[in-house]
């Protein structure tokens, strides 16, 4: 027993070393996305006044084979939402015998640029909305049909057609004005450590992207191409669902999907990306 | 997802003699038998144990699937096309529901 | 990179994590027997040969859950002279088959590509039967890496 606790602490000390090793991939990779032809741009350059120099995609942290994953829109297995999403844009529901086509005549093409400035700040609501609080809105008050839940397979279809269409655009949020509390609500939770592991989104993502956390290459914690289709999941998520990952990971309890702590918390994410460019349905690992 | 839908990528023309690629896509848990719910009892296997593809009605090419195949089950693989015609598509599901999609091609 | 100790604690935290895994990773060869038999069945007990067939497949794969792997073999695929079937078997997976590709000659080539489930690290059989009754047969070992976070 004890020559096995050795052993693994002589191992623990290996890998720990290898994790120090600059040349051990270190930064993310030089590759270009392009897709179906279309070069899509995964960096750009940090606000001068912001946290980060150098703005990357996550999937400049990802390996070749997740990456090409992304490359091709037959390949990419996101796109069979993105199918049925566009199906359910035809259907009729609710009391007002409705579908999103009866309003959106133009198709969803109408909603270009709109994931790419989002959180942005209703007035009627008084709160800033995501892609879910807009398209249940559209719902709930146009078709008098019942809400979809946050991860429903239909909502995250539907936020994937929606944001596809503001692909390639750079990602550019109202921070000031209305927004503002919630910015500095959204920065004060990315900064502060929580959870048995005591840690905060910074401690990864801004502090250490780049570096190997156990096997794996820790990216920015962009939020450019959500709702992505994650290998683990095996389908499509949304950026809730990945906080309430993170939180769950650090030992914390997680805040809900939807909920005011999120919102702001996607709106000051969303911020830190500014310029890096809308890549829904991104394929992550 | 409730259907399973199938995505097919077929070149919609070549000429005669051509190896050419096809790409297809269906949307399918692809529930393994190996899983357990929140109870401990395990989530019975259900997958698409095969597909087939043919060209105007002969067999191009075809797979026997185990649950080792992932979700949403991707087949690249290649045709070679002497006259134009359609190609089908068929995918069998574990409980014997069958999806079905064609495409045509042009050959010149 | 600054490095404080809470850090060094994250880090040799996640290295005993990856010990253990190693650990477990070397007593569960069961599979390789199981494979074998597999193979033997698939083949009708000709011993494979090796060359003619390539399988590609990633040296580490971010997830287990989809993993990319290809196949081809060389052949003229002529009605004479054709690859009728190529098996891939994982050796670490609960069971060792995965899929079955079955050709003719209106493949064209015998060249097929898929995603699989690869439960841990592990080595990944392709073996290749010919209508002239020869047997080929290429290995990889691919390493499945386990997320930082807790995944």
């Amino acid at each position: 027993m004890k020559r096995v606790k050795k052993a693994m602490f002589a191992s623990g000390l290996l890998a720990f070393t290898l994790t120090l090793n600059p040349a051990a991939q270190a930064d993310p990779d030089d590759d270009t996305l392009v897709i179906d032809g279309v070069e899509v741009i995964t960096s750009a350059k940090g606000k001068e006044d912001g946290p980060l120099d150098e703005l990357y995609s996550g999937w400049r942290f990802r390996s070749d084979e997740t990456q090409s994953f992304q490359a091709d829109d037959f390949e990419n297995p996101a796109f069979v939402a993105i199918d049925q999403a566009l199906e359910q844009f035809e259907v009729v529901e609710g009391a007002a015998g409705k579908a999103c086509a009866s309003c959106h005549e133009g198709g969803p093409e109408e909603f270009e640029g709109l994931r790419a400035a989002l959180p942005r700040w209703n007035a009627d609501t008084g709160k800033p909305e995501t892609i879910q609080h807009i398209i249940n809105e559209c719902r709930t008050e146009r078709m008098q049909a019942e809400p979809w839940k946050w991860e429903a397979n239909e909502m995250l279809n539907m936020t994937a057609l929606v944001g596809l269409q503001s692909r390639g655009m750079p990602v550019d949020v109202q921070t000031d004005g209305e927004m503002s509390p919630w910015y500095e609500k959204g920065k004060e939770l990315y900064y502060t450590r929580v959870g048995q592991l005591d840690m905060s989104c910074a401690n990864c993502h801004e502090d250490n992207y780049g570096n190997m956390i156990r096997a794996d290459h820790l990216s920015q914690g962009q939020t450019n191409g959500f709702p992505v289709y994650r290998l683990k999941w095996a389908g499509l998520g949304s950026i809730h669902r990945r906080f309430k990952g993170c939180m769950s990971n650090i030992r914390a309890k997680p805040y809900k999907r939807g909920s005011d702590e999120f919102v702001a918390l996607e709106l000051y994410v969303a911020s830190r990306g500014e310029g890096l460019a809308v890549e829904t349905p991104a394929v992550r690992n | 997802m409730a259907t399973a839908k199938p995505r097919v990528k077929v070149p919609k023309s070549a000429s005669a003699g051509d190896v050419i690629t096809i790409k297809t896509l269906i949307s399918h848990k692809m529930e393994s038998g190996q899983r357990k719910d929140k109870k401990g009892n395990v989530i019975p296997r259900k997958i698409i144990n095969r597909f087939e593809c043919t060209f105007n009605g002969a067999t191009v090419f075809s797979c026997d699937i185990d649950p080792a195949i992932s979700a949403n089950p991707y087949f690249e693989f290649t045709a070679k096309v002497m006259e134009p015609g359609t190609f089908r598509f068929v995918w069998t599901d574990d409980d014997g529901a069958v999806y079905e999609t064609e495409k045509t091609i042009a050959v010149s | 990179m600054k490095l404080t100790r809470r850090d060094a604690l994250t880090y040799s935290a996640g290295a005993i994590a990856m010990a253990l895994v190693g650990l477990r990773g070397v007593s569960a060869h069961a599979g390789t027997e199981e494979t074998g038999t597999a193979v033997s069945g698939f083949t009708g007990g000709v011993e494979p040969q090796s060359g003619m067939i390539t399988l590609k497949a990633p040296e580490i794969a971010e997830n287990g859950n989809t993993v990319p792997v290809s196949i081809s073999v060389d052949s003229p695929m002529t009605a004479d002279d054709y690859v009728e079937s190529v098996a891939i078997f994982a050796e670490g997976n609960p069971n060792p088959e995965v899929v079955v590709f079955n050709f003719t000659p209106l493949s064209g080539e015998a060249a097929a590509t898929t995603r699989m489930r690869l439960a841990k690290t592990q080595n990944v059989v392709a073996v290749a039967k010919t209508s002239t009754g020869k047997v080929f047969m290429d290995k990889r070992e691919v390493k499945v890496t386990i997320g930082g976070c807790g995944g």
